[in-house]
């Protein structure tokens, strides 16, 4: 469909209102909001995400296309939801306790929308109780936590140690990341996955979800 | 005191201090708590890291104020207090270091983005920068250091924002560099090529790279900037990326490892030396020691 590829292309470029505009355009041809989120909006990501990882573009490019994603996405969201269709697996998702560095995690939060996951953002300064309570709650089976501290990263282990002592451990997994943070020190304190950035993020999720 | 790019045109290396933040983290600061807020409550940790890093040989003592601009400190309701965070933080290097030490006004990064890709405009980020600028330029400083940025745009206002406070002091500029597959690249996707012509056209006399990934990245981003740029280079590499032991944090490059980089960065021609986080008084003793055997002025 030329209007998806369009949509998709919008998207890459980082144009809003083109997006927006096209969304609106495919609606009103009658195509399922399904197939325009799968063949348009995430299809641009897939794209974008890819040229991010070979460091062909960079944050800056991925912001303008991820906004141009949302435009979209605001427009499907009621479709989807009265179709009751829901996404690929849901994140819960944060930055720790005493952390205030939101840009990578939100980095992380674009891509995984833009894989076609659901992801339930805790925002900064978030709680080992809030990560373990939100996953109850929204019943996702994976936490995503971001430390760009090296005083926060302790935090993380609160999180994995809480899992364990509310039996949880095994079926929430979690996925660490950040820049002081590494694969030794996701082993150390127990977490199931280390993402070195947003692009092997979005694999760990993948391999986590999808084999679930 | 001798001007500091008087001192670097004659061919003298000079040694900046080490860490700041995780020397305070060592000290007690608390998680979550800013480091700036110690210039108020107790400066008397800020003299004795300068007293530590002053005795270990540098030249150069930093300010504790790398998130001391408003737009940062709001992060934490302080913003209100930044003529006092960041006078507090100079006085406090002053008392220890008299005129034996040149003092370095610090700026980090505001933690904001600029539009369109953040909701910071221009003009408001530009404000930021001016008001930490005046700030410690009137608590009298001898040079200026806007370090660790990762947006040129960004780094370009600050720069402004200190020439405009200080036309006379010696302004340094550093950004923070990822190795890709292309090359090194901020996180905003700016490059050594682009920076060097940017930053000087904003005003800097400096230019550099600090923070990232270790020593060994450091000596190529040095030669990389020394394809660029052939004035006053500042390179202040962490002691490579932390690790966890028994619960702390720790840095695996040795003040060994740093007489060795030290040397390497000698080799090109690189003006002013220091560490970042991770680095200890230590390190500063190994590269001081380094300097002064191979970096002494060329002409005497």
């Amino acid at each position: 469909m030329e209007i998806l590829a369009n949509i998709a292309t919008a998207l890459i470029g980082g144009d809003d209102p083109m997006v927006a505009q096209l969304t609106r355009e495919a609606l009103n041809q009658g195509l399922p909001a399904r197939r325009i989120l799968d063949e348009g909006l995430i299809a641009g990501m897939n794209v974008v995400g890819e040229q991010f990882k070979s460091h062909e573009i960079f944050l800056p490019d991925v912001l303008l296309a991820a906004r141009a994603m949302y435009a979209g996405m605001d427009l499907l969201k009621p479709m989807l939801a009265a179709q009751g269709i829901s996404g690929r697996g849901k994140v819960v998702l944060g930055t720790v306790r005493g952390d205030l560095h939101d840009i990578g995690k939100n980095l992380v939060a674009i891509l995984l929308r833009g894989a076609g996951f659901e992801v339930i953002d805790l925002g900064k300064d978030v709680a080992p109780e809030e990560f373990v309570a939100a996953a109850r709650r929204e019943n996702a089976t994976l936490i995503g936590m971001s430390a760009l501290l090296t005083t926060t990263m302790p935090v993380m282990k609160q999180v994995v140690d809480l899992l364990r002592q509310e039996g949880l451990h095994g079926q929430i997994r979690t996925i660490i990341g950040g820049a002081p943070v590494s694969a030794e020190y996701a082993r150390e304190i127990g977490a199931d996955g280390y993402a070195y950035d947003g692009a092997s993020a979005v694999d760990r999720v993948k391999e986590y979800l999808e084999a679930h | 005191m001798e001007r500091i790019l008087d001192r670097f045109a004659r061919g003298e290396v000079l040694v900046a201090d080490g860490a700041m933040g995780t020397m305070l983290m060592a000290m007690g600061l608390p998680s979550g708590q800013s480091p700036e807020s110690i210039n108020l409550q107790r400066p008397d940790w800020l003299e004795d890291i300068a007293r530590r890093y002053l005795e270990a040989g540098a030249d150069i003592l930093q300010t504790n104020t790398f998130g001391g601009s408003p737009l940062k400190l709001a992060l934490y309701g302080l913003q209100a207090l930044t003529v006092a965070i960041n006078a507090a933080a100079v006085a406090a290097v002053r008392r220890v270091a008299g005129e034996r030490a040149y003092i370095a006004a610090s700026c980090g990064p505001s933690g904001r983005l600029l539009e369109p890709y953040g909701d910071v405009s221009e003009a408001e980020m530009a404000d930021n920068f001016r008001r930490q600028a005046r700030a410690l330029c009137e608590a009298g400083v001898d040079l200026v250091c806007v370090e660790t940025m990762s947006d040129l745009r960004e780094a370009v206002l600050a720069v402004r924002a200190f020439r405009e406070a200080a036309p006379d002091l010696a302004v340094a500029a550093t950004l923070t560099f990822d190795r890709t597959s292309r090359g090194f690249f901020t996180i905003m996707g700016n490059t050594v090529a682009e920076a060097v012509p940017a930053l000087t056209g904003a005003g800097a006399d400096i230019l550099g790279s600090n923070c990232g990934h270790g020593l060994a990245t450091m000596v190529e981003i040095a030669a990389e900037f020394r394809r660029h740029w052939t004035g006053p280079l500042l390179i202040q590499a962490n002691a490579g990326l932390p690790g966890m032991r028994d619960g702390v944090p720790f840095w695996p490059e040795t003040p060994e490892d740093f007489a060795a980089g030290a040397t390497a960065l000698l080799a090109l021609r690189v003006n002013l030396i220091g560490g970042c986080c991770g680095t200890t008084p230590a390190h500063t003793a190994a590269i001081r020691q380094a300097v002064d055997r191979g970096g002494r002025p060329r002409q005497l």
